[in-house]
């Protein structure tokens, strides 16, 4: 009923707004028509031609009166109406350029600081891969493990059953990181890439622009297809943009490989946060990891993967299915697979990429900015109350010459839409030149190219508009309230305001003001509790040294090296290096702590522990060379390190962790007993303190140790304990392993603290980005008590003239006016303490040994924002005890 | 000029609806009808009667639309749409349930 009244009337209105002329034309023809058939009649009854005429225009009763009616019946047409009020909107902000520039500016932060954090939120998380097809279909999939959150890769057999049994997935293809040194020309280089199953760019619609992708069977075999799809970048860059580059021969890790195509400008692969450089098919998967042949073991659980689904089909129904094909798998093969299963996750929720770790911080940011936005429209609703408080004169006006309530409304809000939308604007300009920001946040490591594009397209520009819709009836609704209150005596009649009486008028000005304050201490607290929580990780001890331990790796990979030509190769630079001077020990390890390689992991069986039935005792484990726990300052409490001895000859060892001790052996010393890690049985030799493995916000857990000669891996990391600097150790390091072997080359180098911060990475955006909007945030709550105190001032001049005319001296004016700022500020802290116990809790994900309510953090947002709040209103109060009583009065 | 009071203006209203449902017709016909029926009575000037057209023809009441008429010309005829029909009914029941109420109150008998 209602819409259709609706269809009716805008119908009628439009055509009233298009042709203006037509329609007014057929109004007076319709006129003329009924005066003809009246002077017909007339004549009928016998009058002359001229009496006729005469009496039917008096019985119509004036013609031109009845055609104006007629148009006011019609209404005038709203979108005439829009056009004038925008006019009239543009004329009001022109008039006073100040207020419009601050109100707008105000506005470009707020709904910028929205529209950035949107369009990361699309470019990283919802839609993080240009040119890949379907993107909102995409899901990754990896494997879990019951009993355990997080997830590990897919073994390739088990990826491949899932790619032939899932019914509702149209495609699966396998995409994982790696990198590879890449040497062209003189210049040598690393590069990141990933190994691909063979129908990667088909699955993802993406078609290399030069040459082909992948052929089917190419992702069989053993190091049987040494071919690769190279970037634009890579290509254009390193290739100079070579035409014929397909078919020429490329070394990656010291194979050739031939170059069959060159992807598309603006594909960076499918890893949200770095850009890929190159693709090869998973049948050249030992190239570049290393540990020996994974296609056909399912036990390897190496690749990452992804799933597009069926159109029509949900993420829960998709989990379904691959849940109970991960439960056919285990009954097929318990050996490998008991306990685990296969997981699908959204891909913003990709567990194994960097929309894991950003993710907690881009929520948390959503709520930062739609607080940073609500400060923002506080301000500019009060900026507009204030100026509508001086408008009121030509409001009333405007109402006694007959202008409704309804068209003062509009025009208010015209006014607001015309702020806000120059605001949007702005916004989105903002949000397009901090689309590269974030990856300025995070630290540089050599051979990887960040990438992590804020993405502004359809869906942002639809999300931008809804907040610039809301943003109008804030700011334009705001002065609503005080025109409301207009009557047409108002302009006769004295304004009465007093600096003190918060109450009446100013009401809604000072609840704005407290609203601000209150949200900016909810920032405030928030990222004083990550700074604070920032500082407790880097300072907090992994449980090994940081300062001194230097860590790399050696190339033996990518330069070809067997097996004992890898091992002879460790023991020899262990000897050279450990012969250095100012180098205590040296030590490799499969695995560094806090670094991105991933542990091996593995079932266990512990001689005299008895697991539940539905328990399945696993735990990850590091390969270790002699001195690794010496290196890294690792301590020992009881049993020995690994040595020399225990090679591949001697019989299998292990050196667990405290953790262990007291889950699996009741916090008895295992020294001796037996532990079955990988099938195989070995002796406890050693039992050392918990450390941080993977991340510095983990809890203890059970680890452990075997000898590095024992689960040989070709390549592992270097680490070298030292009291000399880096660049020092650097040259001599290097200096060693080229004695050794010229062609070798080395990876970066950096102290394990340097380790440690990146892995804190994550924490760190979150602590910049909060940080940067609280103080944004502070900034404009301390705009608002500004404003408004120094409007109190300027209209409570003739009270502050009387009172000091009564004897007030200036420090007491001073001293009325910054307690009224107080008072105000305090309204807001107590609204903000309330708010900010409840919202803390939000952050407990990215916190880290701080509690959501540490009273400390409180007490100093307390302080900044009692200092703000005092510096802003000093300059008004300062200015209200210089009141001139005799002028004041005298005016 | 002669602007009719507010229960004329009501009631203008609901007897244009009602001319225009018995046959769609064009403002010399419904002035005409409104004489024949009431002129005596309310006084319905066709000054009067323009407007009110074109503020039902606004609300989506009546519809208007230019049809070829004799001798050549055409003429602006109005018809009533389904919301009009609906108002009509909903003022028709109004106005029976006002009148009678009135009516009773006059017919009460003085003590």
């Amino acid at each position: 009923m209602k819409v259709e009244q609706w269809f009716y009337s805008l119908s009628f209105r439009f055509r009233s707004f298009l042709h203006p002329a037509q329609v007014d034309e057929e109004m007076k023809e319709e006129l003329r028509e009924h005066l003809k058939q009246q002077i017909d009649e007339n004549v009928a009854k016998g009058m002359p031609p001229e009496e006729a005429r005469r009496s039917a225009i008096l019985a119509m009763g004036g013609i031109t009166q009845i055609e104006q009616q007629c148009r006011d019946a019609r209404g005038g047409s709203i979108f005439a109406d829009f056009l004038q009020d925008l006019r009239y909107g543009f004329r009001q902000l022109l008039r006073s350029p100040g207020f419009s520039a601050l109100a707008t500016l105000c506005l470009t932060l707020g709904i910028g600081a929205n529209a950035a954090v949107f369009s990361w939120l699309e470019g990283i998380l919802f839609r993080p891969y240009p040119l890949v097809a379907h993107q909102d279909r995409l899901f990754a999939v990896a494997g879990t493990a019951r009993g355990e959150t997080g997830a590990t890769g897919l073994s390739w057999p088990d990826f491949q059953d899932l790619r032939r049994s899932c019914s509702l997935c149209e495609d699966a293809f396998v995409s994982k990181i790696t990198g590879s040194t890449l040497s062209i020309g003189d210049h040598a280089d690393k590069a990141t890439g990933s190994i691909v199953s063979a129908n990667y760019f088909d699955a993802i619609g993406v078609h290399p622009v030069l040459g082909r992708g992948f052929e089917p069977g190419e992702d069989v075999g053993s190091g049987s297809h040494p071919v690769v799809v190279i970037s634009y970048q890579l290509w254009r860059d390193r290739y100079k943009g070579d035409p014929q580059i397909v078919g020429k021969m490329q070394r990656f890790n010291n194979v050739p490989h031939s170059i069959v195509g060159v992807a598309p400008q603006g594909f960076y692969g499918t890893f949200v946060g770095w850009a890929m450089q190159f693709w090869v098919p998973a049948s050249m998967e030992e190239t570049f990891e290393g540990g020996g042949y994974k296609l056909e073991d399912r036990d390897a659980r190496w690749t990452e993967a992804y799933v597009r689904l069926r159109s029509g089909f949900t993420r829960t129904q998709a989990q379904q299915e691959i849940s109970s094909i991960g439960a056919r798998l285990e009954r097929s093969y318990p050996a490998t697979n008991r306990g685990r299963s296969i997981g699908i996750w959204p891909l913003w929720q990709t567990p194994f990429n960097n929309a894991a770790t950003l993710l907690p911080t881009l929520k948390v940011m959503v709520a930062v900015v739609a607080f940073v936005l609500l400060i923002a429209c506080a301000n500019v609703g009060n900026l507009l109350l204030v100026r509508s408080l001086t408008r009121r004169h030509e409001l009333s006006i405007r109402l006694a010459i007959g202008a409704s309530r309804m068209r003062l409304l509009k025009q208010l809000l015209t006014e607001g839409l015309i702020l806000s939308a120059l605001g949007t604007v702005g916004g989105l300009l903002v949000a397009y030149w901090c689309r590269h920001a974030l990856v300025l946040l995070l630290p540089r490591r050599s051979g990887v190219s960040m990438y992590l594009p804020g993405q502004i397209d359809a869906r942002v520009m639809a999300v931008s508009a809804g907040i610039c819709f809301i943003v109008t009836l804030i700011v334009g609704i705001i002065p609503a309230f005080q025109a409301r209150h207009i009557d047409l005596a108002a302009p006769l009649k004295a304004e009465s305001s007093s600096v003190v009486g918060a109450r009446g008028k100013a009401w809604m000005r000072s609840s704005l003001v407290i609203f601000q304050v209150g949200l900016s201490f909810i920032l405030l607290v928030g990222s004083a509790l990550l700074l604070e929580s920032l500082q407790k990780i880097r300072t907090t001890s992994p449980g090994f040294t940081t300062t001194s331990v230097v860590t790399t790796a050696v190339s033996l990979v990518a330069a070809g090296y067997d097996e004992p030509r890898a091992k002879l190769f460790q023991d020899e630079l262990i000897d050279r290096l450990t012969a250095l001077p100012g180098v205590q020990s040296a030590a490799f390890a499969r695995v560094t702590p806090l670094g991105y390689g991933t542990y091996s992991s593995t079932p266990i069986v512990v001689d005299g522990y008895q697991p539940s039935l539905e328990e399945q005792p696993a735990l990850e484990y590091n390969q270790v060379s002699p001195q690794y726990f010496a290196t890294l300052g690792i301590p020992l409490f009881s049993g020995r390190e690994f040595t020399r001895t225990d090679n591949e000859n001697a019989p299998p060892v292990a050196i667990v962790n405290q953790t262990m001790v007291k889950r699996y052996w009741n916090g008895q010393d295992p020294i001796g007993r037996r532990l079955q890690v990988k099938g195989r049985w070995t002796r406890v030799v050693g039992v050392v303190a918990d450390s941080k493995y993977e991340s510095m916000r983990e809890t203890p857990r059970p680890f452990c140790y075997v000898p590095l000669r024992q689960d040989f891996v070709k390549g592992p990391a270097l680490n070298v304990r030292t009291d000399q600097s880096l660049p020092a150790l650097s040259a001599a390091l290097i200096r060693e392993v080229h004695a050794l072997d010229a062609n070798l080359a080395l990876y970066e180098m950096i102290t394990l603290q340097e380790q440690v911060n990146r892995s804190t990475s994550p924490q760190l955006v979150a602590v910049t980005l909060v940080s940067i909007l609280g103080g944004l945030a502070l900034v404009l709550a301390g705009v608002g008590l500004y404003a408004v105190m120094s409007y109190a001032v300027a209209q409570g001049a003739r009270e502050l003239g009387l009172r000091m005319a009564l004897g007030a001296n200036a420090l007491k004016l001073l001293r009325l006016v910054l307690s009224r700022g107080l008072r105000l500020t305090a309204g807001g802290i107590l609204f903000g303490i309330g708010a900010a116990l409840v919202l803390t809790k939000l952050l407990a994900q990215l916190l880290y040994n701080v509690s959501p309510h540490d009273p400390l953090v409180f007490a100093s947002a307390l302080a900044v924002m009692t200092v703000t709040a005092v510096s802003a209103s000093l300059l008004p109060a300062w200015r209200a005890s210089r009141t001139d009583p005799a002028r004041v009065l005298r005016d | 000029m002669s602007r009719p009071t507010d229960l004329v203006q009501g009631t203008l209203d609901m007897l244009i609806l009602k001319i225009v449902a018995l046959e769609p017709s064009n403002g010399w016909a419904i002035s005409q009808r409104l004489k024949q029926i009431s002129s005596e009575v309310l006084g319905v000037s066709d000054g009067s009667l323009y407007p009110a057209l074109h503020k039902l023809e606004q609300r989506g009441w009546i519809r208007a639309q230019w049809k070829p008429s004799e001798n050549n010309r055409r003429a602006k005829l109005y018809s009533l749409t389904r919301l009009g029909r609906k108002q009509l009914e909903k003022e028709t029941e109004n106005w029976n349930r006002v009148s009678a109420a009135i009516s009773g109150i006059v017919q009460l008998e003085e003590v």
